[in-house]
């Protein structure tokens, strides 16, 4: 958190000033400070002068693509950045993702949605890989001693198994991108395999999830990756 | 260079003939071979489909002859009662003409276009009837057999023994807009007369079984689909309009000149060009195939002068009769020949005298009111066809011989028991016997054997002196000189009766070809639908492999896609010659005989469209029959492709047309669609300020529900927008079925919370290659529309499996709402289609896009019935199994 104390300050950035107006009020309202720039350049700049907390970036702007925004952003700054698009844009969705965007939205969207997101991203902020244990539901993850159990039963996870939830466990709450996981667990020349990915996810989720047909934690996002949703 | 200008008189003509059409009446004839083949039912199904159409349409005459299928088709249809004529002391009925025209409908029903009224009607004719009709602007069906034709009724007569009194002439023919042919084959048609379907009238009767023949119908058949094929080509010249005839004839003379494979034949050609130049003359050359195959240098012979007739302008024809003069004087009446040119034939006086005369004595008792010129000589004539030859006409196998010995052996042996008792004049009648018996079975060759070794055994073994050949009584001699004749002449008759029947059948199966040929391609939608299937039957047909290449606007040809094989640089050659030349080439032609195919253009008129080519293998050949059918074929393309090219050209202005059409209904649609939530949203962010607490929430509800419901409108038009812009790019991803619908289900389940919801996957559904995004929505799509267009509480269910046999997964659908109308089923998946019953809201664009979303990754959606009430909707999408997944 920056010196400005407990109020985290969010950066938005887009063109449309209603939806701008709007978001500030959802944002204000829910205790956060807001600042607003009106296109990419202005964006940057903001982001460099002010250091916000959170980025919340619109990926469709008038000077700059939000793409080229998030990795001039990214040559000197990782702060959390909140990418909002529209349907139909997933491959760039999956593009702002891999470029090191933390999440994203789809318009329209509802207040709840952003605000839940916006919780995640900061909580986020702080390292994840320092916590050692995570419980949700009945299942507990020790990382310290790489076990996890179920209802206090030992769970006996494959090697792949356990890297591809700890991979989805350090980034709960955000998604995280096939290429990201394949390219973690097995190395760029499989990014393409999706279907390791399916096969160990589905063995993950009966060993894991209560009902693994609908599963409560670990996510589809479809056609962009896996989401460990957070239950707190 | 010739003057290819139009004749300003033939577009003229053309031109009023347009004009009358559009104040005149349509006229549509219902087409058959004979009596019986199912005319008149044809006509009243079509009609019975106008009135679901609501056309105004009244039966003026229709003979129902009692049948209680065409009786049941009459039902329903309103019928203008008949006249009745006193004549004499008879009453006759006829059409009630003034009562139609009184009434004036859109369309009658006028069967029997040519008979003759009851005298005391107002024309002597019915046809004259049925132009007033069409003068007075009503539509009129009729029915006609070819046999009424006027220009036809000689050749039927030739054909039947029938003469043809009740004719009407081209030239009212001709007034048709729309020819419907309805065809049937021999046997059907004989087994409908067997079952006394067929109605004949007492006189013709008679006559009837001399009609019915099989032989007599596939002629007739031939004729009919030759007459319409023939009409189709002549319309089209007139659409063509602007380019006209390349030669005009001046005369209304036509020459046809035998050709054979005889070397005189080519000065009999070249004779006959002169003639017809003279005379300013069109002329045709006749080929006249027997049974009997010609062979090697023969048959080369022969090709070459066809190729010398075509070469110098003449139409050519194969036909295929073992009665060389009864062919000849059936394609000049068919063709409207006046003169016959053949070449003066040097058999032997003898031999014609035992054939019934020569071949010039034959024509000249056949043709007619035709002319006969008979051309000497100058070298050595044709070779004469052999009276009796013993060269059999096919060889037959070397069983046959086997069984012909083994049924004399037998014979034999039993006679020798029976000789004491019958004596052996009885086992001579015995031998007789079994020669006529065997002459039923075995083929010519085998019969003369039978005949010559029954004779020679019979006279060794049972005449008396035994064991001797010598004959004792001159009885004897008589009996067995009588034998020998008896059994020879029953070798020939069967040889004859077979090689009729194989002609018969050949003409029948060329008949037939050309009769699925011309289907397919009028049942054809698109020129590749059409291009596909005359392909396909070419291949089967001459056991070969075809192709076609078109013409790509003069520049080159390009092969169509639906070729069986892909042509080789060298042979691409052959086929560029052929389309330059407009001439066919490759093998079995004088043209590049050594490529590998047959090369026939397409021609139209003026152009070659493109090539067809016909691959036989190398130790195979095509007979000339098969390069006739083969001709035919290309004709035929010939027309597909240029009434394609034609119809282009009409489509593009109906496109404009459809398209605004289609504006029009998109702005309604989306105007609507959008200002409905949009004042909701306007009214009720009004009444918020001033509501009270409750109030607020119910309005709150509302904008929901209306922003929703634009999102939803929106997505769909950019759906609908990237699917026509072709911006769509599937990225093909493997997929968890599960994973789908749960992701489906979230978007739809506030939809879904009136209906009971239940869901079908097996656990073991394996992973997929599909666009996830794209077939989530497709789901999703799915299910909205089951939920909006289903009454409430009403289940909706969803199932997936896979079908490995045609690797493919699918998902289903299916709700117990209303069900979907068959009438329906068909545009479902067109934009702006909307369920009749659907509820207010929605631009009918869900299924458009379902489809195009499935379609984009290589599946099909279909829909159909739910047994037991409601609809069902399956997308299949091509299912591989994905590779190894690696345990660690």
């Amino acid at each position: 958190m920056t010196a400005g104390g407990a109020n985290p300050e969010v950066l938005l950035i887009d063109d449309e000033v209603q939806i701008r107006r709007l978001l500030r009020l959802t944002l204000e309202a829910a205790g956060y400070r807001v600042r607003e720039a009106e296109n990419g350049a202005l964006g940057l700049n903001e982001a460099a002068v002010a250091r916000p907390d959170a980025v919340i970036l619109d990926l469709s702007l008038p000077d700059l693509s939000g793409l080229d925004v998030l990795r001039r952003l990214r040559e000197w700054s990782q702060l959390p950045v909140l990418i909002l698009s529209v349907r139909g844009g997933e491959a760039d969705k999956i593009a702002a993702l891999d470029a090191g965007a933390d999440d994203y939205l789809t318009k329209p969207f509802g207040g709840g949605e952003l605000l839940a997101r916006m919780r995640v991203l900061l909580r986020r902020a702080q390292p994840a890989s320092e916590l050692s244990v995570v419980r949700f539901a009945d299942v507990e993850v020790d990382f310290a001693k790489r076990t996890v159990t179920k209802d206090g039963t030992d769970l006996h996870l494959t090697a792949k198994e356990y890297a591809l939830l700890r991979l989805l466990l350090q980034h709960r709450g955000k998604v995280v991108t096939h290429r990201q996981l394949l390219r973690d667990l097995w190395g760029p020349t499989h990014e393409q395999d999706t279907h390791y990915l399916r096969v160990h996810m589905a063995n993950l989720r009966k060993k894991l999830e209560t009902t693994p047909d609908q599963p409560a934690f670990l996510k589809t996002e479809s056609g962009i990756g896996y989401r460990f949703a957070a239950g707190d | 260079m010739p003057d290819l200008r139009p004749d300003p008189d033939a577009l003229l003509a053309s031109l009023k003939r347009e004009e009358r059409r559009a104040r005149r009446g349509q006229l549509k004839v219902f087409f058959g071979m004979s009596p019986g083949v199912g005319k008149t039912y044809a006509m009243l199904r079509a009609a019975q489909q106008e009135l679901r159409e609501g056309v105004d349409l009244v039966v003026g005459i229709v003979e129902t002859h009692g049948r209680a299928e065409t009786e049941a088709l009459l039902a329903g249809l309103p019928v203008i009662p008949r006249k009745e004529i006193a004549h004499r002391d008879i009453k006759l009925t006829e059409m009630d003409l003034e009562a139609i025209l009184a009434r004036r409908p859109r369309l009658v029903l006028v069967d029997e276009f040519a008979h003759t009224n009851a005298p005391g009607s107002r024309h002597p004719k019915r046809y004259q009837d049925v132009v007033e009709l069409l003068d007075a602007g009503i539509d009129v069906f009729t029915t006609l057999n070819v046999q009424h034709l006027e220009s036809r009724a000689d050749a039927v007569r030739q054909i039947t023994g029938v003469t043809v009194h009740e004719t009407v002439p081209d030239s009212v023919f001709e007034l048709a807009d729309q020819i419907e042919l309805v065809d049937l084959t021999p046997e059907a048609l004989r087994e409908r007369l067997a079952e006394g379907k067929v109605y004949l009238a007492d006189r013709a009767a008679a006559a009837a079984d001399a009609f019915f023949k099989d032989t007599n119908l596939t002629a007739l058949r031939e004729l009919a689909l030759r007459f319409v094929a023939e009409r189709v080509d002549k319309r089209l010249r007139e659409l063509r309009g602007a380019s006209p005839l390349k030669t005009i004839w001046r005369s209304g003379e036509r020459l046809l000149v035998a050709v054979g494979p005889s070397p005189s034949s080519t000065q009999l050609v070249r004779w006959t060009r002169r003639m017809a130049a003279a005379q300013g003359a069109a002329w045709i050359a006749v080929s006249v195939e027997s049974s009997r195959p010609v062979e090697g240098e023969a048959q080369r012979r022969l090709e070459k002068n066809l190729a010398l007739a075509r070469e110098l302008g003449a139409e050519v024809v194969v036909t295929h009769d073992d009665d060389v003069a009864g062919a000849l004087v059936r394609v000049a009446l068919q063709q409207n020949a006046t003169q016959i040119v053949v070449g003066k034939s040097r058999s032997p006086r003898w031999r014609d005298a035992l054939r019934g005369g020569n071949l010039v004595d034959q024509l000249l008792r056949q043709s007619g009111p035709i002319d006969i010129y008979v051309v000497p000589a100058e070298r050595a004539a044709e070779k004469p066809v052999a009276w009796l030859d013993w060269r059999p006409a096919e060889a037959s196998p070397g069983r046959e011989y086997g069984e012909v010995l083994a049924v004399l052996a037998g014979l034999t042996f039993a006679s020798w028991f029976i000789v004491p008792f019958a004596g052996y004049l009885s086992v001579g009648l015995l031998y007789l016997l079994a020669v006529v018996a065997l002459s039923l079975r075995v083929g010519r060759g085998p019969v003369l054997a039978a005949g010559v070794v029954s004779a020679l055994t019979w006279n060794f073994l049972f005449i008396p002196p035994i064991f001797t050949f010598v004959i004792g009584k001159f009885e004897d001699g008589v009996m067995f000189g009588t034998y020998f004749i008896v059994a020879l002449i029953a070798g020939q008759l069967t040889a004859r009766i077979r090689a009729q029947e194989r002609h018969e059948r050949r003409r029948e199966d060329r008949a037939t070809a050309l009769f699925r040929l011309t289907q397919a391609l009028s049942a054809a939608r698109t020129l590749d639908d059409a291009v596909f299937a005359a392909l396909r039957q070419s291949d089967a047909l001459f056991a070969a492999q075809s192709a076609l290449l078109l013409g790509d606007g003069g520049a080159g040809l390009t092969p169509h896609f639906a070729g069986s094989f892909t042509l080789t640089e060298k042979e691409r050659g052959v086929a560029d010659w052929a389309w330059r030349n407009r001439r066919k080439a490759g093998r079995f032609t004088d043209t590049l005989p050594s490529a590998e195919g047959l090369y026939l253009p397409l021609v139209r008129e003026d152009a070659a469209v493109g090539v067809l080519v016909v691959r036989v293998a190398p130790d195979a050949a095509l007979s000339l029959a098969q390069r006739d059918l083969a001709e035919s074929f290309a004709t035929q393309l010939a027309l597909v492709v240029e009434r394609e090219q034609l119809r282009a050209a009409g489509e593009r202005e109906k496109l404009l047309d459809e398209s605004e059409k289609l504006h029009r209904a998109l702005l309604d649609g989306v105007s609507h669609e959008l200002k409905t939530p949009l004042a909701v949203l306007d009214a009720a962010v009004e009444n918020l300020a001033t509501a009270d607490e409750a109030t607020r929430s119910v309005l709150a509800g509302e904008i929901r529900t209306a922003t929703r419901r634009l999102n939803r409108l929106v997505n769909n038009l950019l759906d609908q927008t990237r699917l026509e812009s072709g911006a769509l790019r599937p990225r093909l991803d493997w997929c968890d079925a599960h994973d789908l619908l749960n992701a489906a289900l979230d978007g739809v389940r506030e939809s879904l919370a009136d209906h009971p919801f239940e869901s079908a996957l097996p656990a073991d559904l394996p992973l997929f290659r599909a666009d996830a995004a794209l077939t989530e929505q497709v789901i999703a799509n799915l299910l909205l529309n089951a939920a909006l267009h289903t009454p409430a509480g009403t289940p909706i269910f969803l199932a997936a499996g896979v079908d490995l046999a045609r690797s493919r997964i699918f998902f289903t659908v299916a709700d117990r709402g209303p069900g979907l109308p068959a009438a329906m089923r068909e545009r479902l998946f067109q934009k702006f289609q909307r369920g009749d019953a659907a509820r207010a809201g929605g631009l009918g664009l869900g299924l458009s896009i379902i489809r195009g979303f499935v379609a984009a990754q290589g599946g099909e959606v279909v829909a159909g019935e739910n047994p037991g009430g409601g609809a069902v909707f399956t997308v299949y999408l091509p299912f591989t199994p994905h590779g190894k997944v690696p345990t660690e």
